[in-house]
């Protein structure tokens, strides 16, 4: 099924060949998690700081039990933060 | 101890500078800077007087750690009685300015009345002198910065100082040091204007004293290693500064777009922290340059850029060349998706403007976004204007920002404010903002603690009064979801609090992102008379809160002013995780009231004022 997988700041890199503006339809398969999809594409869990799934936080201890529809967007960075 | 012990009072009406000594016993109850300033103001003047009248007064006023060793220590602040908003104004900066001032033997200079003709202060160690400004007025701070360092011989000269549109009466001017760091909101330039007070420079070589030094040392050191070992304030924030929140707040739904119409911006990636950093198939280079840091900081957020040589805003203005203070996320916010705009050259090239005449970016950028709005539902045309100006239009946004750092044309109706011009206009529902001034960079109705935030900032909207951006949306230091108003009324108070007693200390509020109060109070404690501990700097910050609330109360400010409008309250979020969301105002106000220790009517009750001492 495809996704959305978005990608910023040091995380870009993680993001497939063709990516445009920090993001990527992506193909991943059927039922997997939001930690699952991150791990597809090699993206170290160590650097997740915030993720989000469909733009709602998903904290790191929801991320494996969380799953990914088709059509879904799921978005990370590293440590961050602003004002 | 880490104040000076003295402040220099400086009479502009009789042309006097006189010291006289710091009040210990007030220092001990509201620290310095923000607590201390407002309490030295809250005595001296009457909460009813006009702004820009000459008996309002100006107080720039450093903490007791600007100075010092400790991490971050550059802090100065502007306090006044704001000329955007009328209600009490303090305003924040970085850069060297407040350094320099604290080791010139200075915790803080108060300005009172209004000199004959334009002046300046120069002030070296003990010897203040108030000199003829007239060559500098109607030039930019960035003219009179080097004018003023050229004519006295010396670059070291720190300089803090307004630009030409706060001599034209821009009710959101700001006093700028250091080229582009700025006390930048409510218009507390504006009222520098008003006193015929172009600028303030200083050279200060005494060196600032610590109750225990060897104390002080260990703990500054020890809270630097947690600010270094922190991943936010030791690689993200140096790394990608506050720009990498335009994606973040946009993928949350909280983007405010188009004068709030919308809660994303389709051009976020244009603007953000990534774009920054892209390089530019014109040059080759990156808009981004460098990160830089303020005195004495070790996380340097800052962002310095510089335009693509070849992009319309600067073909014919080489003197936009040079890199300079880039985009911050408030200012990119504001210049572009309150606008529309989506163009990173011309959001850097009008920030550059708003740094070089000294003009506050958030409330510039929102109200040319609510100005599009009067143009699109055609309250006004190209007859008031002089342009087309819709949504997204880059070059009115820069042309703008080149006419409201001047005061001229159009420029002077968008110096209005937001408030003023709407108002003008029989519109005055487009006005999104608190008390007169606009809304920062996050929307109320995707992140329901801001807004409550906004609603009972007591500098109008402000997300640096209390900054729950960083639980709602972050995490620090616990996550809460920033849909559900539960709980946010104490949350949004112990940020308000937190947040005065930081803005007090000297040190910037950025820190909080890897310290709690249990990392500063060491710090103070080791520097400052007293016993200073996390209870009692928590303690300090209610009693500012409370104090600048009173202020506000006495100004003839109410309950009704603690609101937002409309469109955050009835027009729900279009798309994104809020949408279908509108702000629960009415629901938080009445518990956030409570929790204070104020009457139904936003009043502190005569038993909060006795247990804060008030």
């Amino acid at each position: 099924m495809q996704i959305t997988l978005k990608l910023y700041a040091a995380l870009a890199p993680f993001l497939p060949a063709g990516a445009h503006n920090n993001q990527a339809e992506v193909e991943v398969a059927e039922g997997i998690s939001v930690a699952g999809v991150l791990d597809a594409f090699g993206v170290p869990r160590r650097m997740c700081h915030l993720v989000m799934h469909n733009g709602f936080h998903i904290p790191v201890d929801k991320r494996a039990e969380r799953i990914v529809q088709p059509g879904d967007a799921v978005a990370a960075w590293p440590p961050i933060a602003g004002g | 101890m880490a104040w000076a012990g003295k402040l220099l009072r400086v009479d502009l009406t009789a042309g006097t500078c006189k010291s006289e000594p710091l009040n210990m016993k007030w220092a001990q109850d509201y620290l310095g800077q923000r607590g201390l300033a407002t309490k030295y103001l809250v005595e001296e003047i009457d909460p009813k007087v006009d702004p820009l009248s000459p008996k309002n007064k100006l107080i720039m006023a450093t903490g007791p750690l600007t100075g010092t060793s400790a991490s971050t220590a550059g802090r100065y602040s502007v306090i006044t009685k704001g000329a955007l908003t009328g209600a009490i104004a303090c305003s924040n900066s970085g850069g060297f300015f407040g350094n320099e001032m604290k080791n010139a033997g200075w915790d803080m200079i108060i300005f009172e009345g209004k000199a004959e003709k334009p002046v300046y202060l120069m002030l070296e160690n003990d010897d203040a002198q108030l000199l003829d400004a007239s060559e500098f007025w109607g030039t930019s701070v960035w003219d009179t910065e080097e004018g003023i360092k050229h004519k006295h011989g010396d670059p070291l000269i720190r300089v803090a100082s307004i630009g030409v549109s706060g001599e034209k009466g821009v009710k959101f001017a700001c006093v700028v040091n250091d080229m582009h760091r700025a006390a930048g909101r409510s218009g507390v330039g504006t009222v520098m204007g008003s006193k015929n007070l172009k600028a303030v420079a200083i050279r200060g070589t005494k060196g600032v004293k610590v109750k225990d030094g060897k104390r002080f040392m260990a703990a500054s050191t020890a809270a630097k290693k947690v600010l270094a070992d922190n991943p936010v304030t030791g690689q993200g924030l140096p790394a990608m500064g506050t720009q990498v929140l335009m994606n973040v707040i946009n993928e949350t739904g909280a983007l405010p777009t188009r004068n709030h119409r919308d809660v994303q911006f389709e051009g976020a990636n244009d603007i953000g922290a990534e774009a920054m950093q892209k390089v530019r198939e014109t040059d080759g280079k990156t808009n981004l340059v460098t990160n830089a840091a303020c005195f004495g900081c070790t996380i340097a957020c800052g962002r310095i850029s510089q335009i693509d040589r070849t992009h319309f805003s600067v073909l014919e203005r080489p003197q936009y060349h040079g890199a300079s203070g880039g985009l911050e996320y408030e200012a990119a916010w504001a210049l572009g998706a309150a606008t529309g705009v989506n163009d990173l050259e011309a959001l850097t090239f009008a920030n550059f403007v708003c740094n070089e005449q000294g003009i506050d970016p958030i409330t510039f950028g929102a109200t040319v976004g609510a100005a599009m709005e009067l143009f699109e539902d055609g309250v006004i045309t190209e007859k008031q204007t002089g342009m087309s100006l819709k949504f997204g239009d880059a070059k009115a946004l820069c042309e703008m920002a080149l006419l409201t750092g001047k005061g001229e044309g159009f420029g002077a109706e968008i110096g209005l404010g937001s408030k003023l011009l709407t108002e003008k206009y029989g519109r005055p529902e487009l006005s999104m903002g608190v008390k007169g001034q606009e809304f920062p960079a996050y929307d109320g109705r995707g992140i329901q603690g801001i807004g409550l935030g906004y609603a009972t900032s007591n500098r109008g909207a402000c997300h640096l009064r209390g900054y729950t951006i960083a639980s709602e949306v972050f995490g620090i230091p616990v996550k809460t979801d920033p849909l559900d108003s539960d709980g946010k009324p104490a949350l949004v108070k112990a940020f308000q609090d937190a947040t005065a007693a930081v803005d007090s200390s000297g040190l910037c509020v950025f820190t909080t992102f890897a310290w709690t109060l249990e990392d500063f109070a060491p710090q103070i404690d080791a520097a400052c008379e007293g016993e200073w501990t996390a209870e009692r700097l928590l303690e300090v910050g209610e009693r500012i809160w409370n104090l600048e609330r009173t202020f506000n109360n006495a100004a003839g400010f109410t309950a009704a002013d603690d609101k937002l409008p409309e469109r955050l309250l009835k027009d729900a979020a279009k798309t994104g995780p809020a949408a279908g969301k509108v702000n629960e105002l009415s629901k938080m106000l009445p518990e956030y009231y409570q929790l204070r220790g104020w009457t139904s009517e936003g009043v502190p009750t005569n038993e909060t004022m006795s247990r804060l001492g008030l």
